[in-house]
């Protein structure tokens, strides 16, 4: 997040209230909002679910309910300290909001009444609903996702409660190429649903290998609109990620999965290349046509070159990878450091040129 | 004043807008909302106004209005019990675990956020909705891009807009006004459809290649969007083409190696005394499949047509004519 998107939202003028007819304002334009937990405004917003969770929840434990709201113990203590002075007692419009303190600092247990008037949570905002009933699409577009009629049943009751909000979700679509691997993603949900080991022919493509492997199934996994599947590989001895895509074949063996208990999920927010500091530093200079390699790797830096191009400086491990993109690029793109690394490339070339019976 | 006071005083505001039996004059709220009586009278109508945006923002329905038919009487507020609530949802177990389970599709922090309070509202009238057990499928979603968020909202708020886009083979940024219709994530890339008000015509921008902020070009609301059967066939056509293959290829490939061609391959005959097989391979574009097999350096070799083999070697010879 920059700066500017801590600005708070632009202050509405000139606007005024007009009697007798009725308008409702909606949010107002701007950044994606970022409240912060302690803000008046999160505050509010957290209590107006957790009161209604707190009534269909009765004796809930302090700590249930922070872990449930990411927040800190200590911070639902401050909002149920904030409770207890709301209500307007005394003019017909409720009473205080009783907050039983003692035992939220004793026991750590909540008890709360005279709160009948917020029974319900919020409604959903369109942001909320159009989120969720999106999220809930891609889950049942991928394929070997067994929960597709739940999803679907999901979606049409969330549709009912959030009435005119959820229409705006025909608005995104988030696509996942799934058609050409169903075959592939179903073979490994039955693994994962059964346990079972599976049997991979993986293509390679940085090194156009086709390896064979065993794989202990972990999860499937959409990263960037691709399937994949995670798992413990036998041949690497570590957790790793297969694009169904390049699954050339797949067996469910007759062995019960066995992923080590020290295996553990990658952290995809890094995204799913991590170049570690340790792999080899190469200069790709661009021409135009040649920018789309700055948006399909990660690398450490661009700078535009005179005439369009760019000189992009990126991490790799594999120089063979290496060597399939410059050849790849041809005039649109070359290697110019490291300098041997650029003669394998064209070393290469001229091997190739040999085959062809040309000068 | 302390933000637990503002809390406070928000809280009794939405409880006084909620209880009450229709509109509630703002000298009336004054009185009974602690925290607004003893403010003077600029400061409060200040401390009000913004109470108010904060509220709205969050998406409480705060109307204006009054019963008055001559409208003389001070502007009154109201929060209408069934524009407030949540309506009555009841999910089977199994709908509440998919609904656990897309609450972390989203990584787009806000999106995030947004997806995490609506299944919050669901758990708060008692579905149980397991947000933290590792799923078997798990989807993500992005939207890093920065203008992502700018153009999710003008969509949501059909406002139009205006930013520089670059076209992929130029750096020079061209200025485009649009109304957006949908925004689409297609093989993991953001784009924006809608109407190109220069153009007159639907048009599609990738999101990462826009630069620079995107800005409203106008007031929200100030368009139709088509059917979303129409914005559907708009995107199609626009995406880049996903042409079938009509041409044909023939390529030698070393054994072991060409294994992206061999996927494709419609016939394969192998020769053991050579170590090489013949493949032929359906394909579209000359320079895309020539670009494909360089890729492979000395392992493929392009026969026939004559085209993708001029195309390659054309290639090959760039390569090798660089000076080192």
């Amino acid at each position: 997040m920059s700066a500017a998107d801590e600005r708070p939202p632009a202050k509405r003028t000139g606007r005024k209230a007009t009697a007798r007819k009725t308008t409702t304002r909606k949010a107002p334009a701007g950044r994606a909002p970022t409240r912060r937990p302690d803000s008046a405004q999160a505050q509010v917003t957290r209590l107006l679910s957790m009161l209604p969770y707190l009534r269909s929840h009765p004796s809930a434990r302090v700590s249930e309910v922070a872990a449930l709201f990411g927040v800190s113990e200590r911070q639902v203590v401050r909002d149920l300290q904030v409770l207890w002075f709301s209500g307007l007692p005394g003019l017909q419009m409720g009473d205080y909001i009783e907050v039983d303190m003692e035992a939220v600092e004793g026991e750590g247990i909540i008890s709360i009444s005279n709160a009948d008037y917020l029974a319900r949570p919020l409604r959903l905002h369109a942001d909320e609903a159009v989120a969720l009933i999106v999220a809930l699409r891609t889950l049942a577009a991928v394929p070997g996702s067994f929960e597709r009629g739940a999803v679907e049943r999901a979606i049409a009751k969330l549709e009912d409660a959030a009435g005119e909000a959820a229409q705006r979700a025909a608005s995104v679509q988030v696509q996942v190429d799934a058609d050409a691997v169903a075959d592939v993603a179903g073979t490994v949900r039955a693994a994962l649903d059964s346990k079972n080991r599976l049997h991979l022919s993986y293509w390679v493509p940085a090194r156009d290998e086709a390896t064979e492997r065993d794989v202990d199934p972990m999860r499937l996994v959409v990263v960037d609109g691709r399937l994949y599947l995670e798992g413990w590989c036998h041949r690497a001895e570590s957790v790793r990620l297969f694009r169904l895509d390049r699954v050339l074949d797949v067996k469910v063996l007759d062995v019960p999965a066995e992923v080590p208990s020290q295996a553990r999920p990658r952290d995809l927010d890094a995204g799913l290349f991590q170049p570690s500091p340790s792999d080899e530093l190469v200069t790709f200079e661009l021409t135009p046509p040649g920018r789309w390699v700055a948006d399909y790797y990660p690398h450490e830096s661009a700078d535009e070159l005179p005439g369009g191009g760019l000189r992009l400086r990126l991490r790799a491990r594999d120089r063979e990878w290496v060597r399939r993109l410059a050849l790849r690029l041809g005039e649109t793109g070359r290697v110019v450091e490291p300098a041997d690394l650029a003669a394998e490339v064209t070393a290469a070339a001229r091997a190739a040129l040999s085959a062809y019976d040309v000068q | 004043m302390s933000q637990a006071a503002k809390s406070e005083r928000l809280m009794n505001l939405v409880i006084c807008l909620l209880v009450a039996r229709g509109y509630v004059p703002k000298s009336r709220i004054r009185e009974v909302v602690g925290g607004y009586g003893d403010q003077n009278d600029d400061a409060f109508e200040r401390m009000f106004e913004r109470d108010k945006e904060e509220l709205r923002e969050v998406g409480i329905p705060i109307e204006t209005g009054s019963f008055d038919p001559l409208g003389d009487e001070e502007p009154g507020y109201r929060i209408q019990r069934h524009e407030f609530e949540l309506p009555e949802i009841r999910l089977e177990p199994d709908e509440a675990a998919v609904v656990g389970l897309a609450a972390r599709v989203w990584q787009h922090t806000y999106l995030s956020e947004a997806s995490s309070n609506a299944v919050l509202k669901l758990q708060a009238v008692g579905v149980e909705a397991d947000t933290r057990s590792l799923g078997a499928v798990e989807p993500r979603v992005g939207g890093e891009e920065p203008a992502f968020w700018p153009l999710w909202e003008a969509v949501r708020d059909r406002r139009p807009v205006v930013f520089g886009h670059r076209k992929s083979s130029t750096s020079e940024p061209m200025l485009r006004h649009l109304q957006p219709w949908s925004v689409l994530s297609w093989h993991g890339r953001w784009y924006v459809v809608g109407l190109d008000t220069d153009r007159g015509a639907a048009r599609m921008f990738r999101m990462s290649r826009i630069v620079d902020e995107v800005r409203p070009d106008g007031p929200d609301g100030s368009y139709e969007v088509p059917a979303p059967e129409t914005v559907r066939e708009a995107a199609a056509s626009l995406a880049p083409p996903e042409r079938s293959p009509v041409l044909h290829a023939k390529i030698r490939a070393r054994f072991g190696s060409g294994h992206g061609l061999r996927r494709r391959a419609t016939f394969v005959s192998s020769d053991v005394t050579t170590g090489w097989d013949e493949l032929t391979v359906p394909y579209t574009s000359n320079q895309a499949l020539a670009e494909e097999l360089v890729s492979h350096g000395a392992d493929v070799v392009a026969l026939e047509p004559t085209e993708l083999r001029d195309a390659v070697v054309e290639r090959l010879r760039a390569i090798v004519a660089v000076p080192a």
